[in-house]
């Protein structure tokens, strides 16, 4: 994964660029698969690798396929890329272990979705879907905006196509 | 593209079970691995895999824009009605137990309606949106495909 990202920053290629982000979300899909969690791995082997690469293709095919010269030095973005990410990594030295039973999210309310009054095997959809049903309908409705946003945008632009561009 | 045979017939033995997988995700989410988001990104992956291999129109045909906009605005339909249908028999809210009589089978019913329309929006929203960027792109290179 270290090796694909570096290629990453390196490519200028855009089209080398989505097929190398592919496999990352592929990689990435594995390592969520290490860590049991299967449901998010075959989320992200389908969106991230499967529909967001196409989409990114299409998307590539509206313009140029190299990437242009930055604009200005990416000293202050990456400062503030890297001091962020040292400041994650400080505050993820106190979390628990991995998998360790006394972590207190394993205390508060996993007690009572694991003892599975809704009785269903998997306990993640038996979260998801019934102890926090809201939240669940929060995401549908944020999709479904997210398509919604997509033909007012798209719709538009097709009627004027005069003044496009291309 | 569409005129590369071994895609056409990889294409072919493939989208069949694409499908089925993604109906096998969605109705089997309730004992292992899957559910709704996961199922609707699968089926609307194996229509998107049908529109690469035989054309944007073709796949346009088999799944029109108008059952694409229907599913977008259902799938949420369906799953606020859930909770509407628990409040109406007299709970709260997306409460499933006064779905049915025995509370355990309420909350599968409960969470089955609630899959079918994460799914329903999901794939929805995703072959939107990749029809709505295809046919950007088509009207953009004046109706021609230059990879062909």
């Amino acid at each position: 994964m270290v090796l694909i990202v570096l290629a990453l920053i390196r490519t200028r290629n855009l089209f080398g660029v989505i097929v190398l982000s592919g496999a990352y979300s592929f990689l990435m899909a594995t390592v969520l698969v290490a860590l049991d969690a299967v449901d998010v791995a075959m989320t992200e082997a389908a969106v991230g690798a499967g529909v967001s690469t196409v989409l990114l293709l299409g998307a590539l095919r509206l313009c140029k396929s190299e990437e242009a010269k930055p604009a200005h030095r990416p000293w202050l973005p990456l400062a503030v890329a890297v001091s962020t990410g040292l400041l994650l990594a400080y505050g993820a030295m106190d979390l628990p272990d991995f998998a360790d039973p006394q972590a207190p999210i394993h205390q508060h309310v996993v007690p009572r979705y694991m003892e599975n009054e809704v009785d269903v095997p998997n306990v993640v959809t038996a979260v998801l879907a019934s102890f926090r049903g809201y939240d669940t309908l929060g995401e549908t409705t944020v999709v479904f905006t997210a398509g919604a946003g997509i033909i007012a945008l798209l719709r538009r632009r097709k009627s004027g196509r005069g003044a496009d561009g291309k | 593209m569409e005129n590369n045979l071994v895609l056409r017939v990889v294409g072919k033995l493939l989208i069949p079970f694409i499908l089925l997988f993604a109906l096998y995700v969605q109705f089997h989410g309730d004992f292992g691995p899957g559910g709704g988001f996961q199922a609707g990104v699968i089926f609307a992956t194996g229509i998107v895999f049908y529109a690469l291999i035989f054309g944007l129109e073709r796949a346009r045909q088999a799944v029109p824009d108008r059952l694409v906009e229907t599913m977008l605005a259902s799938g949420v339909l369906i799953y606020a009605g859930v909770g509407v249908a628990g409040m109406l028999l007299g709970g709260n809210y997306l409460d499933y137990f006064v779905l049915d009589k025995n509370p355990v089978i309420g909350q599968h019913r409960g969470i089955f309606w609630v899959e079918v329309g994460v799914a329903t929006t999901v794939s929805g929203v995703m072959l939107k949106i990749f029809y709505m960027f295809a046919s950007r792109s088509v009207a953009g290179n004046a109706h021609e495909d230059p990879e062909d």
